[in-house]
């Protein structure tokens, strides 16, 4: 396989080197060259004339791919190469990636769509549109050969990159007739490949981004540097809602390296240094007084109590209705409740946040880690008081997104407003893990309260799910909002759709929601609201199990006859967990199944407790995301899920004291480790016919099948997260 | 002026003496494939080799490192990322983000020149390294393949 460079980096720090001249006299060049690594590949000022928006071959037969969704991990760009290269029918070994612009994006009327790289949408609603460029390409790639031959296109075969006429006996390569493939006038009727002929797409290919991760040359946005660049370390107030009082700038400035101390906002302060320890050092230095603001004496409890009333709140937002659920309850044989709740979660990204800027008064750009280009854009324009027409934003490689960095920018605006204060010059900002930690854009805290009627064959009769707590939308998207009400609330629980449908015929079903919003600031984090969800339903559909005296796989399936993609994943897992056998001593069994993202996932654990620890021993997951593009990244994405949707349930919670998050690390916001990793083992089982995500949905049934397990193994029922605080010993 | 054996060339680099050896690595060396993640000697994303032994940089003053003893570095583990733990990682397609990775990668190169052949269970308690994309079957299947000496193309 054919290294990837990093283009971005490489031409970036190249296209910014061509303007660095123009920095230090007075900065009236654009400071960088658009695909400037194209020109620097052809050692020449002319750059090869790109097929199409999607798809560049150079005269030594590199095919230039480019992604306009974001890669943190995930394998999104190495996916979306796959369906590009799929349809073109080049090379694999011959392809390398590139990120265009947001700032290009808008030039050409957002010929590369959508950036947004959240809700394991990168693939799964891109697929189409970037599977057409790929073949667009094709076409005018053979057409410029067929022409050159005097043949029909028709007539031409597609090899790897190599197209033939057999009939004459002729040949020629992508790289020979791309420049006048160029010319011609894209096709109109593009018939994709049938899935089950793909050669590339839906095979377990090697990443495209590994080898530079591997020895070091990655360049994440912490590590780049620019000519002249500075640094910046940043505090901003602890207490959401709080501001800067005063600092005294004179008790640092002597100290080395620093440039210049600066307020950011109203609630911020930063110190520019040379490095970034020097930037740091002499920040923590810094006599700072905040003004806590309205929300510092805020605490844990307050919240809690906040959500408390919601459960019986009077007034709640209907996600699900069916039948009546009180005549359910008044008429039970059996009534069984319970309350549920999840903490803050931090993403806790290994990369912290930071970027890196440069601002005049004419141009502002930006090098950032972001999920999100156009939002980030966006985000640079405003903070920069500049059109977006005289600004971008250069992609990097996220260490970590995880949500975090796509829906906020405020990172980024903070590192524009630093930027400001020093013309002309990069400055880079970065947050400190302890930062990160206080101004996270927290997983949101709900509770729940689930009430259920049994008849007197315990047959399940009616549910109540009332959800009281934080709507993400309400902070992040109010547009998203409807009249006022977040719809996305109800991951995993909507009546129907193909996108988080509850799979279970319930004859009497209320799901709605108690809108309640600390200040404390929410945001997507992987897996959104599918994650407390399935956490309420699936543990609850296990209490309810054992109320009735059933086993807990054959009560769910009852309820699942009209629901057979949510049914044949669970019954997947089960099978292969061996459901059915004993557990060896000591071992104990849970399941869960959701469906979120578009796909459905199931999830059976091995759990032993001893002495009151928890050991996951083993787990068996099994995925219907439809298509699946890459089957070892989905397993990558699978034992990922398992650690993230783990190491958040059994130990991490961020809690709030003055108004403030008390985490400030990995001290106190405790990780799941490799002594820790249990043996996963994953089902891919794509039906066909759709297209599901596959980064976020397993983290759903990570928590609930082991919660289930903890169950069978002690009786007793963790219902608030996370595990650590719940005493598991037997008395 | 601090006299430092970086990858095998003597460096003199300009920083106060308490300043992490981490930074002095990223920041006056330049060598940006050393992480920080936490700062506190939790996370491992800092790991370089001292002497042939795994050391989390960013909780070193870089004053304790005296001019004789050996820094490697990511960089300076192999010129071709040809040393086995490389070669074992690029070919189950260990890292995600990546970002944890180099560190990672230090950490089992030290474990391995120290336990040639080290058990699951030695492994899985002497590689403490955080992972947020959750890594660790691949960490470990990569560690096992080197010390195996394996196959180790990309197919
Ligand atoms: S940065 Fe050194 S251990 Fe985390
Ligand atoms: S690969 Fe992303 S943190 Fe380990």
């Amino acid at each position: 396989m054919t290294a990837q460079t990093h283009p971005l980096a490489a031409s970036s720090r190249r296209g910014f080197l061509a303007g660095a001249a123009a920095i230090a006299g007075g900065f009236s060049l654009g400071f960088r060259i658009p695909f400037a690594e194209e020109a620097a590949a052809q050692g020449a000022a002319s750059l090869p004339p790109e097929v199409n928006a999607w798809v560049v071959i150079r005269p030594d037969e590199t095919v230039v791919i480019r992604i306009a969704r974001s890669e943190m991990g995930q394998g999104t760009l190495t996916g979306l190469a796959q369906l590009v290269a799929e349809e073109l029918g080049c090379d694999w070994n011959k392809v390398v990636t590139e990120y265009p612009t947001p700032g290009q994006n808008v030039a050409r009327g957002r010929v590369w769509g959508d950036f947004g790289t959240g809700g394991s949408r990168g693939i799964r609603e891109s697929h189409e549109y970037v599977r057409k460029g790929g073949a667009a390409a094709r076409m005018m790639l053979v057409e410029a050969a067929a022409k050159d031959w005097g043949v029909p296109a028709a007539e031409c075969r597609v090899e790897r990159g190599t197209i033939t006429h057999a009939a004459t006996g002729r040949t020629t390569t992508y790289g020979a007739v791309a420049g006048e493939a160029a010319k011609i006038t894209p096709p109109k009727d593009i018939v994709l490949k049938d899935p089950k002929d793909w050669t590339i797409a839906g095979k377990p290919l090697k990443r495209l981004d590994t080898l530079e991760k591997v020895d070091g040359s990655q360049i994440y946005g912490i590590d780049l540097t620019l000519p002249g660049m500075l640094n910046a370390a940043v505090k901003d107030c602890p207490v959401t809602g709080g501001t800067v009082k005063s600092f005294d700038a004179k008790a640092v400035e002597g100290m080395p390296g620093v440039k210049k101390v600066v307020q950011v906002g109203d609630s911020g302060v930063a110190v520019i240094a040379d490095t970034f320890w020097r930037a740091k050092t002499a920040l923590d230095a810094l006599p700072i007084v905040w003004d806590d603001g309205p929300n510092g004496k805020v605490s844990s409890a307050d919240i809690a109590a906040m959500l408390a009333e919601g459960l019986d709140a009077k007034e709640a937002y209907i996600g699900n209705k069916g039948g009546d659920v009180e005549g359910a309850l008044k008429g039970a044989a059996k009534v069984v409740e319970a309350t549920y709740g999840v903490p803050f979660q931090n993403h806790a990204t290994m990369e912290p946040m930071n970027a890196t800027v440069v601002w005049t008064p004419e141009r502002c750009e930006a090098w950032a880690p972001t999920q999100n280009g156009e939002a980030a854009l966006a985000a640079v324009a405003e903070a920069a008081g500049l059109s977006a027409t005289k600004c971008d934003v250069h992609k990097i490689h996220l260490g970590g997104g995880f949500g975090r960095r796509g829906a906020t920018h405020d990172w980024l605006r903070q590192a524009v407003t630093i930027a400001k204060e020093m013309p002309g010059t990069p400055v880079k900002m970065i947050w400190t893990r302890e930062e990160d930690m206080l101004h996270g854009r927290y997983h949101p805290v709900t509770q729940c309260r689930m009430r259920a009627s049994l008849d007197d064959k315990g047959n399940l009769t009616g549910l109540h799910m009332r959800i009281s707590g934080q709507s993400i939308l309400a902070s992040v998207a109010p547009n998203r909002m409807v009249d006022g009400k977040d719809p996305v609330v109800f991951q995993g629980l909507n009546p129907s759709g193909p996108e988080a449908a509850i799979g279970y015929a319930i004859p009497n079903i209320l799901v709605d929601h108690a809108m309640r919003n600390p200040h404390i600031l929410p945001g997507f984090w992987r897996g959104v609201n599918m994650n407390p969800n399935a956490i309420y339903l699936e543990c609850f559909m296990d209490e309810l199990a054992h109320a009735a005296g059933q086993d807990p796989l054959a009560f769910r399936l009852k309820l699942m006859g009209n629901h057979p993609k949510h049914r044949a994943v669970l019954q997947a897992a089960a099978d292969k967990a061996g459901w059915d056998t004993k557990p060896a001593a000591g071992i104990h069994r849970g399941l869960a199944q959701m469906m979120g993202f578009g796909s459905y996932v199931a999830a059976v654990a091995e759990v032993s407790v001893d002495d009151g620890k928890v050991k996951v021993h083993r787990i068996v997951a099994a995925t219907d995301c439809g298509h699946a593009l890459n089957p070892q990244q989905i397993e990558a994405q699978i034992g990922g899920s398992f650690v993230y949707g783990l190491s958040a349930a059994l130990y991490q919670e961020c809690t709030v004291k003055d108004g403030r998050i008390e985490q400030t690390n990995f001290d106190t916001y405790p990780v799941m480790r490799l002594d820790e990793m249990p043996v996963v083992e994953s089902i891919i089982m794509p039906s066909g016919g759709f297209w599901g995500g596959v980064g976020e949905p397993t983290i759903a049934v990570a928590a609930p099948a082991v919660l289930n397990a903890i169950f069978a193994a002690t009786g007793k029922r963790v219902r608030q997260m996370p595990v650590k605080n719940t005493d598991l010993r037997q008395a | 002026m601090i006299r430092l054996n970086l990858n095998g060339a003597v460096r003199e680099v300009d920083a106060e003496p308490d300043t992490p050896l981490l930074w002095v690595i990223r920041e006056q060396a330049g060598l940006t494939g050393t992480k920080y993640g936490c700062g506190i000697a939790q996370c491992g994303a800092c790991t370089v080799h001292i002497d042939g032994v795994a050391v989390r940089s960013c909780s070193m003053p870089v004053s304790s490192v005296t001019p004789d003893q050996k820094i490697v570095t990511i960089e300076g583990l192999s010129p071709d990322r040809s040393h086995p733990v490389q070669k074992a990682w690029a070919a189950l397609d260990v890292p995600q983000c990546g970002f944890c990775q180099t560190g990672m990668i230090m950490a089992s190169a030290a474990l391995l020149a120290q336990n040639p052949h080290p058990s699951e269970a030695e492994i899985r308690s002497e590689i403490t390294n955080i992972c947020r994309c959750g890594t660790y079957s691949r960490v470990l299947a990569g560690i096992q393949l080197a010390a195996q000496g394996g196959e180790t193309g990309r197919g």
